[in-house]
């Protein structure tokens, strides 16, 4: 009998609203237009990906107090595309992230279990948190959560929405006779929390799927510990080998404790692909994506981040500032975006140290140091190098993230997906009528109470016990 | 009055579709489909029928209560004999849309819990995915339970009294304007965006012009919300907001708020009586805004004989174990009494009709088969398609962005 190799799961992340994204290339379509989005989705479902990926933020970025103009700006409501994109697939999931600060469960949960029904049991829900007010100017609910409350309320948000999954049994609905229902209190729910107290009846009957697949982003401990207790997979950042090892054991280790199997939390890395004929080609386009990314308005404005403060007047082309970041703890000039930088005038120093070994300037300093590209070869490197990562267990497989709308997943498909076929470790065709759970190997939806009471006697905050038993 | 007469404009058709049909028993007939109501399958063949019939858009119902016999019960009943349960209207819609080329698409959402920050990039992504034939019926929230489900406010209930107890009424008219503060988000929202926003000028690295993009600073007694979108302008700018409205607090909201109206007249006399009402309505809130398209609502039970309409009628009621009610007019009969009545309305002031098929597939089947070729015959509808958006469909001007400014010339 032989031995099937450990499967590379595949998820699309369709171009974002960062610097990685080019928009000047003439290749570059429109981030708006449905075409755009149906072109990507169904280049991902050619290449029996696991799911394409919608990103999503809820206020445009501001840098010194104007919107940020520099990336791409602005996108369509992720719920509303990817169920028309439900509609222009058959097979390929579709996850999509939603806030969970500035939106309530009962909604949020009758829009994926609705997704789910359209989609025939496709979606997946990458769960975010928010802290801030900046973003909550845009609701009436406000940006009032303080940090440490953050996940508090995403954990009680999801345990809420699961509930709600729950409250229509699968055999609810029976249409035949005089009964469209077998159970008179189908949807009944009543959640009594700090974060929620609702009572009702959901309106979705039990989807295919049952619940949604639960994606996250957590990095810290706290947020490695929230998705080893409620996520079916991470969307995570350690994509080279040691640091994903590292990240994919120690979450790994965290489940038995929840009564969870290593299987059941996929670990999925953010990755970038750069194909050519040969390595060495691959490289230099590689090396003209990096630049393309990086335009001098660009390097400008992500060394001001560094900064905090306005160098308009300094030459991309020039060397660094030789004036010293601004150090505040309450003001940044950049508002509707993760960006932390630890000690800005270590960072200062490390930049100039980088700068001035290298002789870069401004513009070639950035490309040096943000440019990030995982996977840079010819077809059969890459293909190697994203089976070899999921055989030795740096990830459970990767979502790329292409620098182009909407064709930069082509490649990949044309050229590196048929190699990975050909070495057994991506489907080459989906299985008829399967749920993304059934593409991504995992079990079938635990119920809410199952979930809740495999996480009793650990705190919801830090992990550790939350009191010792006797 | 001639039948003969080639009225000037043809009326405008559309179907509002609900689980099985509007009547409680439609699930139970042999052709209901009552086991697919939440596939994808289900909503797209009903859309293609509809489409077949050239009819201007479809309404997709929605709330964020479990269907109950009574409205303003507290909780929803606990009948099992009849269809409960619903997909997002919003997301049904979307699914529909590369699906179908022509039909508008105006999903029901809510005002009193929903985000109208969500609300305005949902239905602006709507339009964006249907190139242009998106809307919106807003529903001011109503049923009582809702705010349970949210946890978030104490609402007062709204009762059966509203028009004559003062206190029901203003809670009626607080929840009223709460939803026109909704749709004034929505619309300001759809607009913060000019269209040629977007300029990727390689030149100067810029990607949007972002003089083109506007704050709206909306400040209401229960939101206020600073923009811009992060949806780009939808393609018809504004997408067609319609509401249903049964009395003048109603009335009123449609006039300040939407485009198209769906009223619930019960004879010809009261026909006239609700157009009265209604532009009287638009006079006293002295809305900058072309006048209200008003389409009548009706429950349609249509058949090949009208004795067999009436047979069809009496065998669903009997399933149902009551006879069939509704705030709207049910009309059992053949497709060419309908066809009658319409043109009466017609040329009493209505600019087109909202069906609501009893059974959807077979009075669905019968308004795009039987109802759509008398009004063609008698010159009263299109006979095929014209290109454009839903607003063009429907005589709605392209609006001018508000934020926009006008270079003098």
């Amino acid at each position: 009998m032989t031995h099937q190799p450990k499967q590379v799961i595949l998820g699309a992340h369709f171009p974002g609203v960062n610097n990685t994204t080019v928009w000047s290339d003439p290749a570059s379509g429109s981030h708006i237009d449905f075409s755009s989005f149906t072109h990507f989705a169904r280049t991902a479902e050619r290449g029996r990906f696991d799911f394409l990926f919608l990103a999503e933020g809820l206020r445009l970025r501001e840098q010194r107090g104007q919107i940020h103009d520099l990336d791409v700006v602005g996108r369509p409501d992720t719920f509303t595309v990817l169920a028309a994109l439900a509609a222009a697939t058959d097979h390929v999931g579709l996850a999509g992230t939603i806030n969970t600060t500035f939106n309530e469960p009962y909604e949020v949960a009758r829009q994926f279990a609705s997704l789910d029904h359209l989609s025939a049991g496709r979606a997946a829900w990458n769960v975010v948190t928010s802290s801030d007010a900046f973003t909550g100017e845009n609701f009436r609910r406000g940006g009032f959560l303080p940090y440490s409350e953050r996940y508090e309320r995403a954990e009680e948000f999801i345990t809420v929405a699961r509930e709600l999954w729950d409250s229509w049994s699968p055999g609810a609905i029976l249409a035949e006779g005089g009964q469209f229902l077998s159970d008179q209190t189908a949807g009944a729910f009543e959640h009594h929390g700090k974060h929620f107290d609702i009572a009702g009846r959901f309106t979705v009957p039990r989807s295919p799927q049952g619940h949604p697949v639960i994606l996250q982003a957590g990095d810290s401990s706290d947020g490695r510990e929230f998705a080893a207790r409620t996520a079916d997979a991470i969307f995570s950042r350690h994509s080279t080998a040691e640091a994903g090892r590292a990240f994919c054991r120690d979450v790994k280790d965290r489940l038995a404790r929840y009564g969870r199997r290593p299987g059941d939390l996929k670990i999925l890395p953010a990755a970038t692909v750069v194909v050519g004929d040969t390595d060495a080609q691959a490289e230099e386009r590689a090396a003209e994506v990096r630049r393309q990314q990086v335009s001098p308005q660009t390097a400008i404005l992500l060394l001001e981040q560094v900064w905090n403060r306005d160098l308009s007047g300094y030459d991309p082309d020039g060397p660094l500032p030789t004036i010293d970041p601004l150090v505040s703890e309450t003001t940044s000039i950049v508002r509707g975006r993760a960006r932390h930088v630890g000690d800005a005038l270590a960072e200062a120093a490390r930049y100039r140290a980088i700068a001035e070994g290298k002789g870069l300037t401004i513009r070639e300093l950035i490309i040096e140091l943000t440019g990030r590209q995982t996977f840079v070869g010819s077809p059969t490197t890459v293909a190697r190098a994203l089976e070899e990562s999921v055989a030795t267990d740096v990830s459970d497989g990767f979502i790329l993230v292409p620098h182009l709308t909407p064709g930069g997943l082509d490649e990949v498909v044309d050229r590196v997906v048929p190699l990975l076929q050909e070495r057994g470790v991506l489907r080459r065709d989906y299985h008829e009528g399967a749920t993304l759970r059934d593409h991504l190997g995992l079990p079938a939806a635990r119920p809410a109470a199952e979930w809740r009471e495999k996480a009793i006697g650990v705190s919801a905050v830090d992990g550790a016990p939350a009191r010792e038993t006797a | 009055m001639s039948t003969h007469d080639v009225h000037p404009e043809p009326l405008h058709l559309a179907v509002a579709l609900d689980g099985a049909g509007w009547h409680p028993a439609a699930w139970r007939e042999p052709g209901a489909r009552s086991r697919e109501l939440f596939t994808a399958a289900y909503w797209a063949d009903v859309a293609a029928i509809a489409e077949r019939g050239l009819l201007d858009f479809v309404t997709i119902e929605d709330s964020l209560v479990l269907q109950s016999n009574d409205p303003f019960a507290d909780r929803a009943d606990e009948r099992t004999d009849q269809v409960r349960g619903r997909l997002d209207a919003v997301l049904v819609a979307a699914s529909i849309a590369p699906l179908t080329r022509h039909i508008g698409l105006v999903p029901t959402v809510t005002t009193t819990h929903t985000e109208p920050f969500h609300t305005s990039k949902s239905l602006a992504t709507l339009d964006h995915v249907s190139r242009g034939r998106g809307g919106w019926r807003v529903q001011a929230g109503g049923a009582n339970g809702e705010a349970g489900h949210f946890g978030r406010r104490v609402l007062p209930s709204l009762g059966s009294d509203y028009a004559t107890d003062p206190k029901a009424s203003a809670a009626l008219r607080a929840r009223f304007d709460e939803a026109a503060d909704h749709v004034e988000v929505v619309r300001r929202l759809w607009d913060s965006w000019e269209d040629d926003a977007e300029i990727r000028d390689v030149e100067t690295g810029r990607f949007i012009d972002r003089d083109k993009l506007h704050y709206i600073d909306f400040e209401g007694e229960h939101f206020s919300v600073r923009g811009p979108s992060i949806t780009p302008r939808p393609p018809q700018g504004q997408p067609v907001v319609a509401a249903l409205a049964h009395q003048t607090i109603p009335y009123e909201l449609a006039a300040r708020s939407t485009d198209v109206v769906f009223v619930t007249p019960h004879d010809d006399e009261h026909a006239r009586s609700i157009l009265a009402e209604v532009r009287d309505a638009e006079a006293r809130v002295e809305q900058d805004r072309l006048p209200l398209k008003v389409f009548a609502d009706l429950v349609v039970v249509i058949g090949a004989s009208a004795a067999a309409a009436q047979e069809r009628r009496r065998r669903l009621d009997e399933v149902a174990g009551a006879p069939f009610t509704s705030d709207a007019l049910i009309v059992t009969g053949t497709a060419a009494e309908l066809a009658e009545l319409l043109r009466r309305w017609q040329d009493i002031g209505y600019a087109g009709f909202r069906l609501r098929p009893a059974v959807i597939t077979d009075d669905l089947t019968a308004i795009v088969d039987d109802l759509v070729p008398e009004l063609q015959a008698a010159g009263r509808f299109r006979t095929a398609y014209a290109e454009g958006t839903l607003r063009e469909r429907l005589g709605l001007p392209a609006t001018a962005n508000r934020y926009a400014v006008t270079t003098p010339v």
